[in-house]
């Protein structure tokens, strides 16, 4: 049993390696002072303040908002079909599949960033919202198609062509039927979509312009100019709003699914 | 639908596509790869590499127990606790996770043993950090599938649990080691946002390089020539991966 027991203190132990960064950055950000001490001396919501009032903050706030929305709504229909395809036609796409899923780790954020500016410039779009939302939409889809395909696993055919065989025609069947049996996996795909979208950083500092950047890419300069406490309180409000997401997803669909892990350990004759 | 599939594959494909443009409308081929055998950018690529593989190693050894416990936590609430302490840091962006260390590691109120702040050593830290939640998820989901009867079998035949695990489950779950691995250390050649801040300008990683010649010195096509390198990397890498696969999923 002590073997057992060191095994949960290690397991601890790396965890609190995962989350004490994030704590460390909570705990400071309602440092009253500018050089941050710890233990703080007090408790202040002064940069708070500052990082929702900081013009720049609040042009790209906007920004990441309109790029995010308009990137998860393009992403979706797309993701769907494809999700659909793939899971349906499954033999034929196979090839597809394993690259789609793979390729927003396979393409490095800088060559795909890259890419996407020389295309852009190529174009004349430079300052283009437009190619922020494209690029977006292109890699969120992964996660979209991923998080659909596991409920079109899961949605049995039986049913659409019961609905065929009682007269509906395909565009009624796949309103009434199809659609709405995807609903949680819909929900899934958007909730992955928002989240990957809102925080991408490196494909978009490529594409974006001081005028058109997205909260991480304004983050991301602010850190390297100023040191005060505002990024931590900004940051506070993100490392939040991640987890009250995640937690969310694993409400709606169970992310054990999502990422694989429903092996024989789980599966109940086993236990 | 299968029209939408191939947008899928063209959008993807685009992606890869557009960087060789580049370098024809930049003219001069050869020269910016020759550029790239510079000193100072051979330095940058071997500093890659040598942190790319350090990471990778770190990470296997800190993610195995996190995934071990993930995979064969019993009940349904342990279970959820651990996968969103895994995923909350996989979600939260790259320049939040990478602030938060530059705040460990550069404060004032904890004195490290030694420097870490604005060092390879420091952004060797951040990109194990960056880097456990998704060899977590790789290795889990490869141990979910390791049956736990084959265990308690060898277990049961007399093996000590030392033995058990370095005879049954780490051979069983040698696929998402592999994978874990190379996608790991795929990452981590590209990386970006830990070495740009925790490296503070010290430590060039290839990206850090893409970066600076093309968004400080406008110099498109020699940035695009390591962007190239840096995906030559990585696809050869993961094309390993998939030869590596192929015959267990044949099989």
């Amino acid at each position: 049993m002590t073997a057992r027991a060191a095994g949960i203190a290690l397991v601890v132990l790396l965890l609190a390696f995962l989350t004490v960064p994030s704590l460390v950055v909570i705990v400071m950000s309602f440092n009253p002072t500018a050089i941050m001490a710890f233990p703080p001396h007090g408790l202040s919501l002064r940069w708070y303040e500052n990082a929702l009032t900081y013009p720049q903050f609040q042009r790209a706030a906007v920004n990441s908002l309109i790029v995010t929305a308009a990137g998860t709504l393009l992403a979706l229909p797309i993701g769907t079909a494809a999700a659909l395809a793939l899971v349906r036609h499954g033999v034929a796409a196979r090839a597809v599949w394993a690259a789609a899923l793979l390729s927003p780790v396979v393409v490095p954020g800088v060559a795909a960033g890259l890419g996407f500016l020389i295309l852009a410039a190529g174009l004349g779009l430079l300052a283009s919202r437009w190619v922020l939302i494209a690029v977006h939409a292109i890699l969120v889809l992964p996660f979209v198609i991923r998080s659909v395909a596991v409920s079109v696993a899961n949605l049995d055919p039986a049913l659409e062509r019961a609905a065929a065989s009682l007269g509906a025609r395909p565009s009624r069947v796949f309103r009434r039927v199809t659609l709405p049996l995807l609903r949680p996996g819909l929900a899934a795909a958007a909730l992955f979509a928002v989240i990957v979208s809102f925080n991408e950083f490196v494909v978009s500092l490529f594409v974006s312009t001081r005028v058109t950047e997205i909260l991480p890419v304004a983050m991301f300069t602010y850190v390297v100019n100023y040191t005060d406490p505002t990024m931590a309180a900004l940051s506070t409000l993100f490392i939040v709003a991640t987890f009250v997401a995640v937690f969310v997803a694993e409400r709606l669909l169970g992310l054990s699914r999502v990422f694989g892990l429903e092996g024989h350990s789980h599966a109940g004759p086993s236990r | 639908m299968l029209f939408a599939t191939a947008l899928g594959a063209l959008f993807r494909l685009s992606v890869l596509e557009f960087v060789p443009g580049s370098l024809r409308t930049g003219g001069a081929t050869a020269a910016n790869f020759r550029a790239v055998l510079a000193p100072q950018y051979l330095r940058a690529i071997g500093e890659t590499a040598l942190l790319s593989a350090a990471t990778t190693i770190l990470t296997l050894l800190a993610s195995y127990p996190v995934a071990y416990a993930l995979a064969r936590a019993r009940s349904g609430r342990v279970r959820s606790l651990l996968l969103g302490l895994t995923l909350a840091p996989f979600f939260t962006g790259a320049i939040v996770r990478t602030y938060a260390w530059m705040l460990v590691l550069g404060n004032s109120f904890v004195t490290w043993p030694v420097r870490l702040l604005f060092e390879p050593s420091g952004v060797l830290v951040g990109l194990v950090h960056f880097s456990m939640p998704t060899m977590i998820l790789i290795l889990a989901a490869a141990l979910a599938h390791v049956e736990p009867a084959l265990e308690r079998a060898a277990a049961s035949l007399g093996a000590r649990p030392a033995r058990v695990f370095w005879r049954v489950t780490l051979p069983l779950s040698m696929p998402g080691v592999v994978s874990g691995s190379l996608i790991v250390f795929a990452w981590t050649f590209s990386a970006f946002a830990t070495p740009e801040l925790l490296g503070g300008g010290r430590v060039k990683m290839i990206a850090n390089v893409v970066k600076d010649l093309a968004l400080d010195s406008f110099n498109w096509p020699g940035s695009a020539a390591f962007a190239i390198v840096a995906l030559a990397v990585t696809l050869a890498l993961v094309a390993g991966l998939g030869r590596l696969l192929a015959p267990r999923e044949a099989s």
